[in-house]
């Protein structure tokens, strides 16, 4: 995008352009005490259940974000427009509410935690802006009651996403998870599958990394190890209708990827016979990318080569991974993509992959 | 046009076939028994062998965790030496099937087999210095266009260095073998020792990506396909640089030579891009890393070729070779498994002479100092 940087916000103002990535503040325990019953708002004060931050994105680290947006006044959905929903004019922002309920080992808390955050961006989000949507956060240790989770809001279409991270327990083509993705599906629930490890397993091969920008590096193996699963145990051929977005995965490191595994699978396909076609064919047809970060150079000619390597123009998703710090200034389209993708990126790849936003987004609504 | 591009580039490799010797950085020598690395071990592991086996992560005994498509676990089904034995385990017929047609200048042996992920790391020592002395003795001795590993117990760097000083004198060894699979991240000060050795005596290091490992093979899990576990052998490789990278290991050894081999090379330009913006955001909390991590790769990190990665679009691969950049890589066919690469065939576009020189020779020759 030849755009200078200031100029973004008219561009996606006027587009309607629909942020895939938007992170609330962290539910602490108090926000969440009037979601739940009388049990678990017992349990969760006796048992110091309060914050829950995953290791790997704590809040306190002063590199993740912006500080421009930090300094803006106010708070919860008020400083959300302030910073982003107002000023680049936002048809709708798709919140996902990124915490460490994936990573609590107990599932009846877990899933306490979910249904009590999920009726808190409803009340506190959803009902306090019309621009918002979100993703249901899932309680994947416990995939009957993740089920149920779907079906108490499959009623309330804000709710556009259901939401995994890229390394939990298991990997996430497992069939153990196929009940919720035919939840899901059945239902026009994308598949959300967003940096952040529950630390079940070492984030690499060799165990946990010293450092957290190792950790953050690694997010992009986690990415792939999933891609793989979903390919390998038949989940993109079985559940057609259900996009999976990959949510902050850097973009840049799938085409060399989807070269490799379709490469081994002419080889090995005796192993996984219900795969029919080339795991490149089956990603491109069902993979999403959200765009920030896009891991490129800094040449802007070389992202317009990255995308043509993706070769899907359906594929990218715009958004800004707010409050984040992933770009300066306005720029949250990475510079150099093309124009003629533009309006897919901003707002018709959106619609596409999420069946529940309304269908008619467009300028003239 | 295109296509007139691809004729003349065509006729440029073949004529350049003929003349340029190939360094082939991947070669798997096979035992022709399973009692061959006996007569190099000390009584007391041959015993302990026969009694209690080389116990490792694997899970199952046998059989591959992750069983491949041909037999052989994963061969070439034409390697299977007409003299009998696995493929790979007779000298005169890997001659004949890969070093003298394709015009194999050099090969750097990468034995699977040593103990380096042995649980029990004194057999693991013992091993190794088994597989040393077998290699000598079974392939660079009677064919010198071959080099040996110097096989160690990463996790034991007494025992590592022990064997390293044992062996550093003989130009038959190219390399200091190392599995990326390491217990604690590749960089972790346990290593150093190793690294300061490998960089005191100009030997470059080669991490091989191996079958098994300590830890998932995924930080989601355990994978359940061979497929998909290929693939995440490249991880392993990404792992091993970036930890290298951030715990600094290149500031303090800048002369060490890194090869991590077997895990193809499109992933290397995504990688350097995200450790250079992270670093940059994160500077930090690792200041000890002086310069972008890609500055590092460029200077100490090689790849090799194989499984080279395969775009629906030749010619997109143009832009990765670019990224990585061809002084990076060396080729490499993995002889003798089922994903071998054919140096006549592996690349599907056209590369200059220069550049086929470096990849396919200069590279290797002046990483592993061969004549």
């Amino acid at each position: 995008m030849d755009t200078a940087v200031t100029q973004q916000r008219p561009v996606l103002s006027q587009l309607g352009a629909i942020d895939c990535d938007v992170h609330p503040d962290a539910p602490g325990r108090d926000d969440l005490l009037p979601y739940f019953d009388d049990y678990w708002r017992e349990i969760v004060t006796t048992r110091d259940v309060d914050r829950l931050e995953l290791t790997n994105f704590p809040t306190r680290t002063k590199p993740f974000f912006r500080e421009d947006w930090k300094k803006t006044e106010g708070k919860g959905v008020e400083k959300l427009r302030k910073n982003l929903l107002d000023p680049y004019g936002l048809k709708y922002a798709i919140l996902n509410c990124v915490t460490a309920v994936h990573a609590i080992y107990d599932p009846y808390l877990a899933t306490a935690v979910c249904r009590a955050t999920n009726d808190w961006l409803k009340a506190e989000w959803l009902d306090r802006d019309p621009r918002l949507r979100a993703s249901l956060v899932l309680p994947m240790q416990n995939p009957e009651a993740a089920v149920e989770e779907i079906e108490r809001f499959a009623g309330d279409k804000r709710f556009v996403q259901v939401l995994a991270l890229c390394m939990g327990e298991m990997p996430l083509g497992r069939r153990i998870y196929w009940p919720i993705y035919e939840a899901a599906q059945r239902h026009g629930f994308a598949l959300g599958v967003h940096a952040g490890s529950a630390y079940r397993h070492a984030p690499s091969q060799s165990g946990f990394l010293s450092y957290l920008a190792e950790d953050y590096v690694h997010q992009i193996q986690g990415f792939a190890a999933q891609v793989g699963s979903f390919v390998a145990e038949g989940v993109l051929g079985k559940f057609p209708d259900m996009k999976i977005v990959l949510i902050e995965s850097g973009v840049s490191w799938l085409p060399g990827q989807m070269w490799r595994m379709s490469k081994d699978w002419r080889g090995a396909r005796i192993e996984i016979p219900w795969v029919k076609e080339p795991p490149s064919a089956l990603v491109r047809r069902q993979i999403r990318m959200t765009t920030q970060p896009f891991d490129a150079p800094r040449d802007p000619a070389e992202l317009e080569r990255i995308i043509e390597h993706l070769d899907c123009d359906d594929m990218l998703l715009f958004s800004t991974d707010y409050p984040h710090a992933q770009f300066e200034g306005e720029a949250a389209i990475p510079a150099g993509f093309p124009e003629r993708l533009l309006d897919r990126l901003v707002r018709d790849n959106a619609l596409a992959t999420y069946p529940r936003l309304p269908r008619n987004s467009g300028l003239e609504d | 046009m295109n296509q007139a591009v691809l004729e003349k580039d065509t006729t440029l490799e073949k004529e350049g076939e003929a003349r340029l010797g190939i360094v082939d950085c991947d070669i798997h020598p096979a035992f022709g028994s399973p009692t061959e690395l006996a007569k190099f071990l000390p009584l007391r592991w041959r015993d302990h062998l026969a009694d209690y086996g080389q116990r490792s992560a694997n899970p199952v005994v046998g059989t591959l965790p992750y069983p491949r498509m041909t037999p052989g676990n994963g061969m070439r089904r034409d390697a299977w030496p007409p003299n009998g034995g696995p493929p790979a385990s007779d000298l005169a017929y890997l001659q004949e099937q890969l070093l003298d047609p394709l015009g194999i200048e050099y090969g750097i042996l990468q034995p699977l087999a040593a103990g380096s992920s042995t649980l029990n790391q004194e057999l693991g020592a013992a091993m190794c210095a088994a597989v040393n002395d077998w290699q000598l003795d079974k392939w660079t001795g009677p064919d010198p266009r071959l080099k040996a590993s110097i096989c160690v117990t990463q996790e034991d760097a007494t025992a590592a260095l022990a064997e390293i000083e044992a062996r550093i004198g003989d130009r038959s060894f190219a390399q200091i073998a190392i599995p990326p699979r390491t217990i604690e991240p590749a960089g972790r000060r346990r290593y150093w020792p190793i690294y300061e050795a490998a960089e005191h005596y100009d030997m470059p290091i080669g991490m091989h990506s191996a079958a098994y490992g300590q830890h998932t093979n995924s930080g989601a899990g355990w994978l359940n396909f061979y497929i998909e576990e290929h693939y995440a052998f490249s991880h392993s490789l990404q792992s091993v640089v970036t930890s290298m990278v951030f715990e600094g290991v290149f500031e303090r050894f800048p002369k060490l030579k890194l090869v991590v081999v077997e895990g193809g090379f499109a992933w290397a330009a995504p990688l350097m891009w995200r450790l250079d913006k992270q670093w940059e955001r994160m500077r930090s909390e690792v200041p000890h890393v002086k310069r972008p991590p890609s500055e590092y790769i460029r200077e100490n990190v090689w790849f090799t070729t194989q499984p080279i990665e395969e775009p629906e679009n030749n010619r997109h691969l143009l832009d990765t070779l670019r990224w990585v950049g061809t002084d990076r890589l060396m080729f490499s066919t993995d002889y003798p498994h089922w994903d071998f690469d054919d140096p006549r065939y592996a690349f599907k576009v056209p590369l200059s002479p220069t550049e086929r020189a470096r990849i396919f020779r200069d590279n290797a020759k002046s990483v592993y100092r061969l004549p």
